[in-house]
């Protein structure tokens, strides 16, 4: 819901400068009077235009911080939140931390009209499963920029991956050993995994859908839960994959290399629709059976709700351990945070996705693919969730590859917070 | 009026486990089980879709969008269910120019059935010409915050209460419902983070003035489940389940978690706007309102009913984008009309 009374949107006041704009947001600020319907004169109050922002006592509050925003990107760059648990869930007393700015506001205690227990219940179980922690696959470099038309050169890759590491994300999804002919975008994985042997900070997984392991210190293999998605994507069926990467498994396991499983299309499939629950689980527990120690579940054409994930992850949960699990929602349908969310509930500790929500979806055009990281963030800090991520450096990964692609980011955060950043730098 | 109460589910499922309401059954991927899981387990069995596209979606458009557009925009939108629209404002048009023809508007859609059009009425003054125009039902709006009370409409809260006491009043005296929007329940531009208890405090104000329904706002999109739980738990305590709605905005990407959790809770009513209409005034080209598209998507994955043709509804978001020559901000509408056109090949 928007501001009623003034013209919205910045590009609607006339020259106006960042600093103006802040003054308009504060008490005093330049008005005009009653407008000649005769319908504007109750929301004036007869106050005349003022400049001096000294008619109202709590402009002193409003000086002490220019610009609001810094606030709430300090904040969240900060990792610094809204913790549930650390809030006392009695009525009316709800402890917001640190950023809960004390006000002189009446103290209203009002009687209790329902069943506070009730109400308490529910938050408790909604709050009470969710991770304390969660790591986050960063999978952009890959999964991201391998639908790109244009062929970004190794230097981009390599200094994305470094920004993406120092942000805090512990593992980055470098690149992957296919085909050139088939993805044409990594053709130089292996000069991107040589640039970036040296960086310890952080796992760099690289995708190989067969036995070329040279280089990597940590693989990944991809069965489908979908036979025809397996046929049209990989060439081959369910069980053929699975051969094959029990073979991939078995040869990473004598070099030590461990070996990251994915699953797609874990709630729909573009040519069989909806995928039962209990195909997930089986090609999840023989991934976890040949020695993958972790296992992301994809919902490659971004379909899936709560009301389809909670049965499949329940299938899955079922066959394998829950901290062996990871999500992989695409946003396509613009569903991946709930989604994201109800795992959470349900347990799930590790979560995949992709800077500026690099990737599109190869099966709707035009449509949105990966769930951007900055979003991903924003919502597991404003749940107290830890992730060691910094949201500020994160970002600038973000646009540098944005800036690089010429494009804008796919991440809402990071338009949000970009355009109040700007403002802010302006002061 | 008002909304219905929800019905709440209990663990053997009395929920439609197929999603009835599509025509289509390649759009949808519905839940085939029983939802006995206890993050799905108390829902509403209905969600009533309060459609804030017409007003709130459009009042920030530059260009002026003709009368005859609104008025097919509102129609198009009532044939694909939804059964709440809000049509127009009667604020000043010198602040809010798009919707200098409310009452044309209100004169166009007179004899549209099947839904009700609350309209926006800042004070007596703009309740006395809504009512004129033959609105039946208005809406006030008051804020959370203290600083975004006295920039957005240029008084404190407590003065604002006041004024819509006399509104909430002269609406009674007509037997006309007044729904109450309440901004920055979780976050203010100004001020930053907003304490629960003062949403609470508006909310009880409200409802104690006669608000048929309170529609608690995320003007900046920066609420998470963080914060939204604990907001709506200090409200639900003074307020009705039923009487309250959530509005958020997805400026941040966090509407739908927003939502999901708000249902997780028992609220089973939600605003958005169609094709994301409405962008957000303070983080220049960010996102705002949510997508009702995209809604509609989650609640019928969820098995929840709403009464909404998404296929008609994505006809009417097509429209309107068509006319402000831009591609919808809904990604269920991106993606199904791409579906929708690769079929065709």
């Amino acid at each position: 819901m928007s501001s009623l009374e003034e013209p919205l949107g910045f590009d609607k006041l006339p020259s106006m400068n960042t600093i103006d704009r802040i003054q308009r947001f504060s008490v005093g600020a330049c008005r005009p009077k009653a407008d000649d319907m005769g319908m504007g004169n109750c929301w004036i109050d007869g106050r005349s235009c003022n400049t001096s922002n000294s008619c109202d006592e709590d402009h002193e509050e409003f000086t002490g911080e220019t610009f609001p925003w810094r606030r709430h990107v300090r904040d969240v760059s900060e990792g610094e939140a809204f913790n549930p648990r650390a809030t006392s869930l009695s009525k009316n007393r709800v402890k917001l931390g640190h950023v809960c700015k004390s006000r002189n506001w009446p103290d209203q205690q009002y009687s209790s009209k329902r069943n506070d227990r009730g109400i308490r219940d529910i938050t408790n179980k909604l709050l009470k499963g969710i991770p304390k922690f969660v790591k986050i696959v960063e999978v952009g470099p890959r999964d991201g920029l391998q639908n790109e038309k244009n062929i970004v050169p190794t230097s981009v890759k390599v200094e994305l991956i470094r920004r993406l590491v120092s942000s805090g994300l512990s593992v980055v999804e470098a690149t992957s050993f296919v085909s050139p002919k088939w993805v044409p975008q990594l053709a130089d994985a292996k000069d991107v995994m040589k640039a970036v042997c040296d960086l310890a900070d952080a796992r760099l997984p690289v995708l190989t859908p067969n036995l070329k392991v040279a280089g990597a210190k940590e693989v990944a293999v991809f069965a489908s839960a979908s036979e025809s998605f397996s046929k049209s994507n990989i060439n081959c069926s369910i069980e053929e994959s699975l051969v094959r990467y029990r073979a991939v498994c078995v040869a990473a396991k004598e070099h030590s290399i461990p070996v990251r499983g994915y699953v797609s299309c874990v709630v729909g499939c573009p040519v069989e629709g909806a995928i039962p629950p209990s195909k997930v689980a089986f090609v999840a527990k023989e991934l976890y059976n040949m020695g993958c120690f972790e296992i992301s579940l994809g919902d490659t054409i971004g379909v899936g709700t709560p009301g389809t994930v909670v049965p499949m992850l329940e299938a899955v949960m079922a066959v394998v351990p829950a901290e062996k699990l990871a999500v992989h929602f695409h946003d396509t349908y613009g569903q991946s945070l709930s989604n994201i969310l109800i795992s959470l509930q349900m347990g799930i500790s590790i979560v995949d996705s992709s800077v500026a929500g690099l990737g599109g979806c190869p099966y709707a055009k035009g449509a949105s693919g990966n769930v951007a990281t900055e979003d991903v963030v924003y919502m597991l800090n404003g749940l107290g969730v830890k992730t060691n991520i910094d949201l500020a450096k994160l970002m600038l990964a973000g646009d540098f590859i944005s800036d690089h692609l010429g494009r804008q980011s796919g991440s809402k955060t990071a338009v949000a917070l970009c355009r109040v950043t700007t403002e802010s730098s302006k002061i | 009026m008002g909304s219905r109460a929800p019905k709440l589910l209990h663990g053997n499922g009395n929920r439609s486990p197929i999603n009835k309401q599509s025509t289509s059954s390649a759009y949808h991927y519905s839940s085939n089980c029983n939802p006995t899981n206890q993050v799905l387990r108390n829902l509403p069995a209905y969600v009533n879709i309060v459609e804030v596209g017409p007003r709130d979606g459009l009042q920030n458009e530059k260009e002026i969008v003709p009368t005859a557009v609104k008025v097919q925009l509102i129609k198009m939108l009532v044939s694909s269910g939804l059964n709440v629209v809000e049509a127009t404002s009667f604020v000043s048009p010198k602040w809010v120019p798009q919707l200098a023809d409310a009452k044309d508007v209100m004169d166009a859609i007179r004899n549209v059935q099947g839904a009700r059009f609350p309209v926006l009425t800042p004070n007596l003054k703009g309740f006395e010409a809504a009512i004129s125009a033959g609105a039946k039902e208005v809406a006030i709006f008051a804020s959370a915050s203290e600083s975004f009370s006295k920039s957005n409409i240029n008084c404190s809260i407590e003065d604002s209460l006041a004024r819509f006491t006399d509104v909430a009043s002269a609406a009674k005296e007509l037997s006309v419902p007044v729904r109450g929007y309440i901004s920055c329940v979780v976050g203010c531009p100004v001020e930053g983070t907003v304490p629960p208890s003062k949403v609470a405090y508006v909310a009880k104000q409200l409802f104690d003035m006669g608000c048929s329904e309170i529609s608690l706002g995320d003007t900046i999109g920066v609420g998470t489940p963080g914060t939204v739980i604990p907001m709506l738990e200090n409200v639900m305590n003074v307020v009705p389940l039923d009487k309250l709605a959530v509005h958020f905005h997805d400026t941040y990407g966090q509407a739908l978690s927003n939502i999901l959790t708000s249902l997780q809770m028992g609220i089973s009513t939600v605003d958005s706007s169609v094709s994301g209409l409405g962008g957000c005034p303070y983080a220049k080209g960010a996102s705002g309102n949510v997508a009702t598209e995209d809604v509609v998507y989650m609640l019928n994955g969820l098995g929840i009913q709403t009464n909404v043709d998404l296929e008609k509804l994505m006809l009417a978001g097509g429209f309107i984008c068509k006319h402000l020559k831009r591609p919808p901000s809904s990604k269920t509408a991106v993606a199904l009309s791409s579906k929708k056109a690769n079929s065709k090949l």
